[in-house]
């Protein structure tokens, strides 16, 4: 008896590379992060303890408070916006035929790019005189095509390009889900009279059910610690209207070299990040994986 | 169990990949440190990417290593990438030899880490040496009273670059001589159908600070800004801060910079193209922008076009008009952890070599260097050189860019809360009381 549990499962002794990887690479990090929120550290020389200063300072902290709220909208419009794009894009690019292939290998272009490279494109799209916002700007009531230097439309002007680089991922996500859906359920539908939007939401969508928890997670989480594109492209400004929180962490780190304040300010990321995606997992059900085709 | 097992798995998947991930930047990260130094005289200088600039600290570098039998070598790095990546490894084994810098309170914060090496006893053991570079811009690298840097470039202040072109057009006969008279250019050049007058690149707010110091130091004198880097209580809120500041919400009001300064990236040439193509008339910049028109906007500059001119007087202003602000200079600096300190400093003497001197004149900078005056009409820009030299060397007062006066983090606030001011998000006052507190 005993013999045989052994060779089924594999010793502890396999999980020691990868505890070690995350011990050393997660939760030390984290564990220094905590104990560097309560000290007052420029880069340069040793940090010092100070207590609680820099959590008296995240509550009299304006632009903190300004910065949770701009995360709140980029994550909430950025999830509704791409779903509503990914979602069916996904599905329609899962048909096999040739046009959709060619243009699926279209839309994944922005997948291949680096980060960086896709906010410089997109710098010199969005200037104002000479890129693409000076042309497109009047057609959508923007006359002096001053899409990122305005407080009101900064943000979502980040949100469109940040979009851009993300879609074409979920859309990936969507296009393989769809595959998988048996074409034994369209066919009854059919059958029994479903037109395409019939069988879009009653069957497609159910069916997707999982991917969109994974997809949405994936969003969710990752617009909570976006920043790299914002901060090349606007640094966070005009002021602080593009200043979302894991830029206003980097840019107390790495500009005003305040690394206590902004080891806080982790601090808070991190509990956000986590509570948000346990509260997904838990709320959907996900972490119970349940099969979608059950009986079939 | 089973599901646990995978997921503990998965885990370790995306930990792994997350790790090599992390891996790769570190590396490139130590590669591009270069680890510190050896024992052949291997000098590592660290300095701000300048494509006009660094091919001549590289061919002045090989000189030395051939007649020093040493390995000195240049890395370069983007400006703002370039200061974080001073600061963590400043103290740590990753850091250069010699670093660029810009002297005051961004230098004087390294000195005070006790990174850096003193060095005054070079400095006053070649009294020669010592007396070639223009004290006004040595003096921008003593902490302390001690030296700590010396200057490694040509003199940067800042100035009004003219588009002759756009002032034919927009009727206007000579150079602005007071604030009056800019205002006046500017309803000229906006009724000539001018879209942006003035070039203004407000996604950097490093331009629009320009404004800032020049406008402070006319209207209040340069003591006003001595007060702000000494820390003196109000300093901010000063009446003469808060009419500089109204002024510039005016200028902003009269449409001088056009209305999507905002969205203009100095990096991607945003104003100089403005400024080219003359959709904008004057622009307010470094004397650096040269190289940058020379080396993006080619056909512009032998149109012929290009002229300069001081920043205005204000009338009934305290400051003197011939007062100037800018970056004296750049400076290298050697650090406390380099183990070859007496190659570094030996490197640190050819900042002031016939050869780099007259190299710099040629890529049109003026050096911090006494007695050039008689080679500046040897460069490609000689009327250019001649002027900044002037401009330095008859102001009273040569104001060191805020950014880079003030510590990281007040200047980062300042930053942040000029760009609203210019939006005519925050008032001035507002503006000075935000200061007052930051620290």
């Amino acid at each position: 008896m005993s013999s045989t549990r052994e060779a089924g499962r594999p010793g502890a002794i396999w999980a020691v590379p990868a505890l070690l990887f995350f011990t050393l690479f997660a939760v030390v990090p984290m564990v220094l992060v905590v104990l560097l929120a309560f000290t007052s550290w420029s880069g340069l020389g040793s940090p010092h303890f100070t207590g609680m200063d820099n959590w008296t300072r995240l509550l009299h902290d304006h632009t903190f408070r300004e910065s949770l709220r701009l995360s709140a909208i980029l994550t909430v419009v950025s999830w509704i916006g791409q779903t509503l794009v990914a979602l069916p894009i996904g599905v329609w690019v899962a048909g096999r035929t040739r046009t959709r292939a060619v243009l699926s290998a279209i839309f994944f272009v922005p997948l291949l790019m680096s980060s960086s490279a896709i906010a410089l494109l997109w710098g010199t799209l969005l200037d104002p005189n000479f890129g693409l916002a000076h042309v497109v700007g009047p057609w959508l009531g923007v006359d002096d095509g001053n899409f990122i230097g305005r407080p009101s439309l900064v943000l979502y002007t980040l949100i469109v390009v940040i979009s851009w680089q993300f879609v074409p991922f979920h859309v990936l996500l969507y296009q393989a889900a769809t595959r998988q859906i048996p074409e034994s359920l369209f066919e009854a539908a059919r059958i029994d009279g479903a037109g395409r939007v019939r069988e879009f939401f009653s069957i497609t969508v159910p069916q997707l059910r999982n991917t969109i928890i994974t997809s949405s997670v994936l969003m969710i989480v990752g617009s909570l610690t976006y920043f790299d594109v914002i901060l090349i492209l606007t640094n966070g400004g005009p002021g602080t209207s593009s200043r979302i929180l894991p830029l206003h962490m980097y840019l107390e780190g790495f500009s005003s070299f305040n690394m206590g304040y902004a080891s806080a300010l982790a601090v808070v990321l991190l509990v956000i990040g986590t509570v948000v995606s346990l509260l997904i997992t838990r709320v959907t059900g996900y972490s119970k994986m349940t099969s979608q085709r059950e009986g079939l | 169990m089973r599901s646990k097992w995978r997921r503990l798995t998965a885990a370790a998947a995306a930990c792994i990949t997350g790790v090599s991930l992390a891996a790769c930047s570190s590396t490139e990260g130590a590669s591009g440190a270069g680890g510190g130094s050896g024992s052949s005289g291997k000098v590592v200088v660290w300095a701000v990417q300048d494509d006009t600039l660094n091919p001549v600290v590289k061919a002045e570098m090989s000189k030395f290593n051939n007649a020093n039998h040493a390995s000195a070598s240049l890395q370069t790095f983007v400006n703002d990438p370039y200061k974080q990546k001073l600061q963590t490894a400043l103290g740590s084994p990753q850091a250069p030899d010699v670093f660029f810098n810009w002297g005051g309170g961004n230098l004087a914060q390294y000195v005070h880490a006790g990174d850096v090496v003193d060095l005054t006893s070079l400095l006053n053991g070649d009294p020669t040496w010592k007396a070639k570079f223009l004290p006004s811009v040595l003096n921008t690298a003593k902490i302390d009273g001690k030296y700590y840097g010396v200057p490694m470039e040509g003199v940067q202040p800042v100035f009004l670059f003219v588009n002759k072109a756009v002032m034919t057009k927009a009727n206007i006969t000579a150079m602005p001589a007071t604030w009056d008279d800019l205002l006046t250019d500017v309803d000229k050049m906006k009724a000539a159908g001018i879209s942006n007058p003035i070039a203004l690149a407000g996604t950097q707010s490093w331009t629009e600070l320009m404004w800032l110091e020049y406008l402070l130091d006319r209207v209040g004198g340069p003591q006003k800004f001595a007060d702000i880097v000494a820390g003196k209580p109000g300093a901010w809120s000063d009446p003469a801060v808060v009419q500089a500041l109204t002024m510039i919400q005016d200028l902003v009001k009269r449409g001088a910079f056009g209305s999507n300064f905002s969205a203009i990236n100095y990096d991607n040439h945003g104003t100089e193209a403005l400024f080219t193509t003359g959709k904008s008339g004057m622009q307010l910049m470094g004397s650096w922008e040269l190289s940058g028109l020379v080396g993006t906007f080619p056909k512009f500059m032998k149109t012929g076009n290009l002229e300069w001119a001081p920043f205005p007087a204000v009338s009934n202003g305290a400051g003197d008009p011939k007062d100037i602000v800018g970056n004296p200079s750049n400076f290298y600096s050697i650090t406390k952890s380099s183990k070859n300190v007496k190659t570094a400093e030996a490197f640190l003497k050819t900042v002031s070599s016939d050869d780099y001197v007259a190299q710099l004149i040629k890529i049109g900078q003026v050096p911090a260097i006494a007695g050039v005056e008689s080679q500046l009409n040897t460069g490609n820009y000689p009327d250019y050189t001649q002027f900044v030299y002037g401009l330095v060397k008859n102001a009273p007062s040569f104001a060191q860019s805020w950014d880079q006066a003030l510590s990281p983090s007040v200047a980062q606030t300042m930053l942040t809360d000029l760009q609203k001011v210019f939006l005519n998000k925050m008032s001035p006052q507002d503006f000075g009381k935000a200061m007052d507190a930051a620290k």
